[in-house]
């Protein structure tokens, strides 16, 4: 596609699928309802009928099974996508991405590869309550051996599959319940993107905003409100959240000196703390006020529309912790 | 017995030096282990050495087999290099793995040997995989997934059987039954206790076997590859056999008697077919012990090679935690 | 541009005195600077090429701006001046708080000072603690920093001055603290023993005749090396003392005790004393006393002594017996030498005499061994060209 025409983050999903199917017979994509229903999220409506069974797989409700065999037919030469419907459910399979994918490249000397990518949709919001509003990426962002992507911009929902079906590796990409409506028009300039860095979504030179997925927008919506209060938020977009583009993080702050991380995930143990104790670590004598990190509450996910609003975090509450450390309050 | 397996003395030889082998290997392991150059946890193949070997007879070059992490007979059986899977054992960098896995994660890409694993039914999901990867190119492969009776109370013994048959995968699903799961005997932990039984819930042609009976099990593993490259679809067999040796090197054995032990021990495989042979006129004593003799010769030097191995150095350790590119 | 007075907040470049492609040296001199007090020279604490010029004559610069790079670094230039001192190994004699040249300026406890705020103040050499924060907490920010640097004398001078030695208020806490530490701990005998310096001072005199002054040699250093041989034949008083066991010292390195003006005392080490040649001594003693007084001692000078020798110099008391620096196990004392009557073939008669203490940790010696090393100063001093 090279029009500059609006699309949705959901379509550029499923175009970024679709091209990867069309350039690699080795290629095909399998989980539930991804065929006949169209995708939980609607991503891969109509692939079923254009790329057939074959490639588009609908599989039973074994997450475990599922994402093993994504893993033996990588093993086995295939490229697969494995579509697991949301991170919620993808604790059934933890074993096999954590003790199989992330571990037999290392563990067997480097014999055997797994280059398979998993696609999950993740993160709160939508009023479905604590089963179904997991923000674990950064869990599995501590596990070496495996890639982690978040995508918060059309560009990088279009681009980073293709990037990640070329790395070698296991890839997880985390698709944000939230985005996926959201509209933008996309580059036609740009027909591919790395999954190596971190991002620079927005200028400043009083305080670092961090975030990503749903939360790179919050922080952007943030910097907006700062910005009628007179104060520059440089604004970064992770993207990837294994490895971390440590590099790109500690420039903003050499910049700034101000940083706030911002995290739906809970806050002990979070993404945040890593980036936070790597700032610690690497950048301290560049820092002019104390670390700060917006995350989401410690608790599980409620229905209720107004405490889900209140467990996670706010553009207003993003603003606010960077006022206090541009302000001294 | 089948008649299409080949009761030739050459054979019966070849199957005789195989359990053997194993046999011998396992206890140059405990050794081993004793006089601590093999650490970790290790888990003994003695009794069961009829089931890998009947097995691998049925399997060609071109499939691949998936195990767990009682995995030496297979690993033997399959023709994984015996130096390299003892170098592997004392954490060497000439091991298979380069010592990264030990007795637990052997893997093998020549003899398409897609791991030991330590995780009690982790192999499932995955054979599935590696059969649904062959059969997406149009390959002609199997994928032999060892598992034992522990694994088939797991989850994942239920959804691996069930999308092998849905999706009609190459999968021939071998079950060792030794009747224990580390300490659990299969009457305490399982409601339906013929596993072979299972396989109809799945729709999946089931047979189960004496596992102490070498040649019966290669009949009956020959049936059921027939069967997958004929049909397709995913064959399961149960190999009724039994543990001489404890679940590991730690393990007081206090969930059975000695006495039950020892009366598996008396109809083992290697007694019993060594005992058929020589009532046959198939062998004489100076054949077994040449067959004993060549095994030590050959599990000698594989130790010798694996003691002059070295350590992988340490500035490797992050080597392969990602992979620059897929192998070829 | 260093700072090189606490009011001090820009100089200009009248002269550079280097070129790029020159090859230069920690302490080489390569500018001339005009303050408000005039014409001062600038030295440079690096070494390498000089790569670039970067001010040109007859600019303005703050302190802390650049002036030249020099070598290829692409890095930050280093703030000017250097970062705190290394931390004296533990166990070394605590009695002497090194005085902290071109140091950061140490921040009284409690004041938040945030880590480029600090920086910042290290490079402009102003105290952060005196300043008032704004920051988060109250914390001092680099704001705060640069204002004060920018205003005039209204922000006030730092409490201490950079460069000029030692906080004598600071440095006697430090020795009280020592002396009775060492006081507590440590079980001390005392012996002397009366020396006569005759030969040694005839020896000094003939030597020194054929010398330029700068070179002459004084009694003290007679006394050092004779002290310090007769710690090679007594092995057990050098050393250090520490969990119910003595270590001996691998040499012998002795701390020099020096005065300072202004009531301070510090005993840096003048290592192997006892291989090395009376000029060589001599001039270290001056070098350590010297360094001492204008605050240019290593942290390794002060922390590697095995014994402590303490000398009254010309003037002062017949005798002095010292406190043993914890952990080391002895300390020597020389008294003034003074012509007293003295019995020499059964006849009194003057004779230049110094009297020699020992006090010595009675854990880790008795006084027998003790005896042995004052009979041995006293021998070592009857053949002084043989030190």
């Amino acid at each position: 596609m090279s029009d500059a025409a609006a699309m949705t983050y959901r379509e550029a999903c499923k175009q970024a699928i679709r091209d990867a199917l069309l350039a690699d017979p080795k290629c095909f994509l399998m989980g539930e309802d991804v065929g006949r229903y169209g995708g939980c999220y609607a991503v891969t409506k109509g692939l079923l009928e254009e790329f057939g069974e074959e490639r588009i797989r609908d599989t039973p409700l074994s997450e475990s099974a599922y994402v093993g065999a994504g893993i033996g037919a990588a093993m086995a030469g295939m490229r697969p996508i494995v579509e697991i419907m949301t991170v919620n459910f993808s604790l059934l399979a933890l074993d096999q991405i954590v003790n199989n994918a992330a571990t037999i490249p290392h563990m067997s000397g480097g014999q055997f590869a797994v280059p398979l990518v998993i696609r999950m949709a993740t993160g709160a919001g939508r009023r479905v309550a604590a089963q179904h509003s997991h923000s674990l990426e950064g869990w599995y962002a501590h596990i070496p051996g495996l890639r982690i992507l978040a995508p918060a911009v059309i560009e990088d929902a279009r681009w980073m599959l293709a990037a990640a079906l070329a790395d070698p590796n296991p890839v997880l990409i985390f698709e944000h319940v939230m985005l996926y409506n959201m509209e933008d028009a996309l580059d036609p300039a740009v027909a591919e993107v790395d999954i190596a860095h971190a991002k620079c979504r927005r200028d400043g030179r009083d305080v670092t905003l961090i975030g990503y997925g749903n939360g790179l927008l919050k922080a952007l919506a943030a910097a907006d409100l700062l910005e009628a209060d007179g104060i520059a938020a440089e604004v970064i977009d992770l993207r990837v959240l294994r490895p971390l583009d440590t590099a790109t993080i500690l420039a903003s702050v050499a910049k700034t000196r101000r940083v706030v991380i911002v995290d739906e995930g809970w806050k002990s143990g979070s993404l945040a703390a890593e980036i936070g104790m790597r700032i610690a670590e690497d950048g301290f004598f560049d820092l002019d006020a104390p670390l700060r990190r917006v995350c989401g509450r410690e608790v599980p996910m409620p229905y209720a529309p107004h405490l889900e609003d209140a467990a996670l975090p706010q553009p207003a509450d993003i603003a606010a912790a960077a006022r206090g450390l541009v302000r001294g309050r | 017995m089948n008649t299409r397996i080949r009761l030739d003395h050459d054979h019966l030889h070849h199957l005789l030096r195989q359990m053997v082998r194993i046999r011998h290997f396992e206890a140059k392991c405990v050794e081993l282990y004793q006089a601590q150059k093999i650490f970790g946890f290790l888990h003994l193949y003695d009794g069961e050495e009829a089931v890998s070997v009947g097995v691998m007879e049925a399997l060609g070059a071109e499939d691949a087999i998936v195990a767990t992490y009682r995995e030496h007979g297979q690993a033997i059986a399959r023709g994984v290099a015996m130096d390299r899977l003892m170098a592997e054992m004392l954490g060497k960098q000439e091991g298979c793995c380069r010592g990264r896995g030990g007795s637990m994660h052997i893997f093998d890409r020549a003899t398409r040997f897609y791991g030991g694993n330590a995780i009690v039914g982790g192999g499932l999901p995955l054979a599935i995989g590696v059969a649904l990867g062959d059969k997406m190119q149009g390959k002609k492969a199997l994928t032999a997934c060892f598992f034992g009776d522990g694994a088939v109370e797991e989850g994942e013994f239920h959804e691996s059987m069930n999308l092998a048959e849905v999706w009609q995968l190459p999968v021939l699903f071998v079950c060792e039954n030794n009747l224990y799961s580390m300490g659990m005997a299969v009457e305490r932990a399982e409601s339906e206790t013929n596993i072979a039984r299972k396989a109809a819930a799945y729709r999946m042609p089931g047979v189960a076997v004496d596992g102490m009976d070498v040649v019966a099990v290669e009949a009956a593993a020959r049936e059921a590859v027939e069967r997958i490259r004929a049909d397709g679809g995913p064959q399961f067999l149960e190999c009724r056999t039994y543990r001489f040796r404890a679940h590991s090197m730690f393990d007081s054995q206090a969930y059975r008697s000695k006495d039950e032990i020892e009366t598996w021990r008396r109809k083992g495989p290697i007694a019993r077919f060594e005992g058929w042979l020589r009532e046959s006129g198939l062998a004489r004593e100076e054949d077994v012990a040449r067959v004993e003799a060549e095994a030590d010769a050959e599990i000698d030097a594989a130790v010798a090679f694996a003691e002059a191995g070295t350590p992988e150095p340490v500035e490797e350790l992050e080597r392969f935690v990602t992979m620059d590119q897929v192998p070829s | 541009m260093p700072a090189l007075g606490a009011d001090m907040e820009a100089g200009t470049l009248v002269e550079w005195l280097i070129k790029p492609g020159d090859r230069v040296k920690r302490g080489d001199v390569v500018a001339v600077v005009e303050t408000q007090k005039g014409a001062i020279e600038v030295e440079c604490f690096e070494a390498g090429i000089v790569s670039e010029l970067v001010v040109p004559v007859g600019t303005k610069v703050a302190v802390g701006g650049v002036l030249a790079q020099i070598g290829e670094s692409t890095a930050p230039p280093r703030p000017w001046p250097a970062a705190a001192p290394p931390s004296p190994k533990p166990g070394a004699a605590p009695a002497a708080a090194p005085p902290a040249p071109r140091a950061a300026v140490p921040v009284s406890p409690g004041t938040k000072v945030t880590p480029a705020a600090r920086r910042r103040a290290a490079e402009l050499g102003i105290d952060p603690a005196l300043l008032t924060g704004t920051g988060v907490d109250g914390a001092v920010s680099l704001a705060d920093v640069e204002t004060a640097a920018s205003s005039r004398p209204a922000s006030p001078a730092p409490a201490k001055p950079r460069r000029t030695g030692f906080d004598s208020a600071e440095m006697r806490k430090a020795i009280a603290a020592a002396m009775a530490r060492s006081k507590r701990e440590i079980p001390h005998y005392y012996l002397s023993h009366t020396v006569d310096l005759g030969a040694a001072l005839a020896w000094l005199e003939g030597f020194n005749a054929g010398q330029p002054v700068p070179q002459r040699l004084l009694p003290a250093a007679l006394l050092l090396k004779a002290s310090a041989l007769a710690l090679r034949e007594v092995p057990q008083l050098n050393g250090t003392y520490a969990d119910g066991a003595f270590r001996p010292g691998e040499s012998v390195h002795p701390g020099w005790a020096i005065s300072l003006r202004g009531g301070g005392l510090v005993a840096p080490a003048i290592r192997d004393a006892d291989s090395r040649p009376l000029p060589d001594l001599m001039a270290a003693m001056r070098d350590l006393v010297q360094r001492a007084r204008s605050g240019g001692l290593r942290s390794s000078e002060l922390a590697s002594a095995t014994v402590t020798v303490t000398s009254l110099g010309e003037r002062g008391a017949e005798s002095v017996t010292g406190i043993i620096y914890p952990p080391q196990v002895a300390i020597i004392g020389f008294g003034t030498i003074a012509t007293r009557p003295w019995v020499v073939d059964r006849e009194v008669t003057p004779r230049p005499l110094v009297m020699v203490s020992l006090a010595a940790d009675h854990r880790a010696t008795d006084g027998h061994i003790g005896a042995r090393l004052l009979t041995a100063i006293e021998r070592l001093l009857q053949e002084p060209a043989k030190l």
